[in-house]
């Protein structure tokens, strides 16, 4: 099966069923943080939970508190099992970065061209490993 | 890029100043690493977005550091908590919740930042210079210092923006660089009518627009009028990064590092040039409602960002002597309510029937009435996140038309001033 490379921001391993948004989300105000389920009632994948999913996202977008609630969703066990952004993104990779500073399980975090994903349909396994590969899992 | 860092830098992480300063530079290093960084840059103030409660995580990080030493190295100014701290009987929490997000605003406290809780720091008297390195968080803030006031700052989040005031440092990167300042693409509104263009409505309406078309590109806009005013541009910036992450914008003949729009641009010819149309208008005007026109308006609520003094004399002016028959909230900095009471302003707005709330908001903490239903705003920051954080349906209008609907108990508007 198909293999993508993508650029480490959050080292890190991880696996889950792929959801690909195509729409920008904002953590804060857009995910709850202790459900972690699209709240944004204005986005295309409202109500959808993001918990352990390798989630694949154009951009993060919106307020710089979005890290914290990155840090909320892996003190919760509500996070991503990892995610896969278009562009690199500080804020939610900080979220992380702190998490695991203060003894919270981490997640990876991938800068990748998330077109390329397109050829993994949505809610495929995805493995992400610590170099950054994400490979279809095998069942 | 591999980062350098100075012998001073080193011997933090080493521990020379504790253990929470040590934390703090482990942090930021990480994130300097991530966005690629070559070095560090020395700031000289901050402004902290991390007051806020979201959950417990946030105590945690901020206790963390505050008992482990931890002392603001640079002039620190707080964004809001989840509490008013100055009427705390105005927020509906419960008492864990309420315990902790007062936790997290006395922990950011006790390492040495100024308890102002605003979000509009820039109304208080923090004002870096053009071209100062400073470190700040909370999107407006981020827009506003680098665009209204020309100071160099990334778009920092909670937690980094802690790290950078503890150890008077930020990744050297981004728009703290000059190269990285310059516009790549110009905004033509030289066709929008000018009367329009005089009203503080038009603001918030441009900044979503732009937020959605520009995003992280960094935009020129031409043929704002050069009397645009900062409530104005605080407005857009708010509405902007709300919508997109916009952490920088010029306004040629408005903003320092925009004085002609070669200045803008770098002397560089731009990506490209978007005119403004009454069709892109309207579309981002439309998108700041999700209530229909006409129908009821159970609450009122303005101040995203922080009102300002001119904001609540503008307020003054329009309820003297009326009486709002729906919950009105203007949200505002504990500074900036000390100046209202002196002036006597505070009075009259209370008499007709305003909140005032300090140290937070009402997006961000639970003040409207639970039973929901439509909330009327003039700001594009609290039409864009009221739905996700309020369950309320929004409703974008004037602070006029937020006023008249506030004591009618319905919905007016004045569509005329769309006219294009």
């Amino acid at each position: 099966m198909g293999l993508v490379a993508g650029r480490v921001l959050v080292a890190g391993e991880g696996g889950g069923p792929l959801l690909r948004l195509d729409e920008p989300i904002s953590f804060w105000g857009g995910v709850d943080p202790v459900s972690g389920t699209i709240a944004d009632p204005r986005h295309a994948n409202f109500g959808t939970s993001i918990a352990g999913t390798v989630l694949a996202v154009p951009s993060a977008v919106g307020s710089s508190s979005s890290s914290a609630i990155m840090l909320e969703l892996l003190r919760e066990g509500t996070a991503p099992a990892a995610i896969l952004l278009g562009h690199a993104d500080a804020i939610l990779s900080l979220g992380v970065i702190v998490g695991e500073e203060l003894g919270y399980a981490g997640i990876p975090i991938l800068e990748m061209p998330v077109g390329e994903l397109v050829s993994f349909p949505q809610g495929v396994q995805l493995h992400v490993s610590p170099e950054g590969i994400v490979t279809q899992a095998s069942s | 890029m591999t980062l350098e860092l100075t012998d001073y830098e080193r011997s933090l992480i080493g521990g020379s100043q504790g253990d929470a300063t040590a934390m703090a530079m482990r942090i930021l290093v990480s994130a300097a690493e991530l966005v690629g960084a070559g070095e560090l840059v020395e700031i000289r103030s901050a402004h902290i977005d991390g007051c806020l409660h979201h959950g417990d995580g946030g105590v945690e990080f901020a206790e963390r550091l505050a008992d482990g030493g931890g002392r603001v190295a640079v002039d620190t100014t707080l964004n809001v908590g989840a509490l008013d701290l100055l009427h705390p009987d105005k927020v509906r929490a419960g008492a864990h919740k309420t315990a902790m997000a007062r936790r997290q605003m006395d922990a950011y406290v006790r390492m040495g930042a100024e308890p102002t809780f605003t979000c509009a720091p820039y109304q208080i008297g923090h004002l870096p210079d053009v071209g100062e390195q400073v470190a700040w968080g909370e999107s407006n803030a981020i827009a506003f210092v680098n665009s209204v006031l020309g100071a160099r700052t990334e778009r920092y989040g909670d937690f980094l923006d802690a790290c950078c005031a503890l150890t008077g440092r930020a990744p050297l990167h981004g728009l703290h660089l000059e190269e990285n300042r310059a516009a790549t693409v110009v905004v033509d509104a030289s066709h929008v009518p000018s009367e329009l263009k005089a009203r503080d409505v038009f603001y918030p309406v441009l900044g979503t627009w732009l937020g959605l078309e520009v995003g992280r590109d960094i935009a020129a806009i031409v043929g704002l009028p050069a009397a645009t005013t900062r409530d104005q541009l605080k407005a857009l910036g708010a509405a902007a990064a709300s919508t997109g992450a916009v952490a920088l914008f010029h306004v040629v003949g408005v903003t320092p590092e925009a004085a002609t729009l070669d200045a803008a641009t770098h002397g560089q010819v731009p990506g490209r040039t978007v005119a403004l149309t009454a069709e892109m208008l309207r579309g981002s005007l439309a998108r700041l409602s999700t209530a229909g026109q006409g129908g009821r308006v159970d609450a009122v609520a303005v101040g995203s960002p922080h009102f300002s003094i001119g904001e609540f004399e503008h307020l003054v002016r329009l309820v003297s002597g009326r009486r709002l028959a729906v919950p009105f909230y203007a949200c505002t900095a504990r500074g900036t309510l000390l100046a209202l009471e002196e002036q006597g302003d505070a009075e009259v707005l209370r008499e007709a029937g305003v909140e005032i709330i300090v140290d937070t908001c009402v997006v961000v903490t639970p003040i409207l009435p639970a039973s929901g239903g439509v909330l009327m705003t003039n700001s594009g920051k609290f039409a864009h996140y009221g739905p996700s954080n309020t369950g309320y349906e929004v409703l974008y209008g004037s602070l006029e038309d937020c006023v008249d609907s506030a004591v009618a108990g319905r919905a007016l508007s004045s569509p005329e001033v769309w006219a294009w």
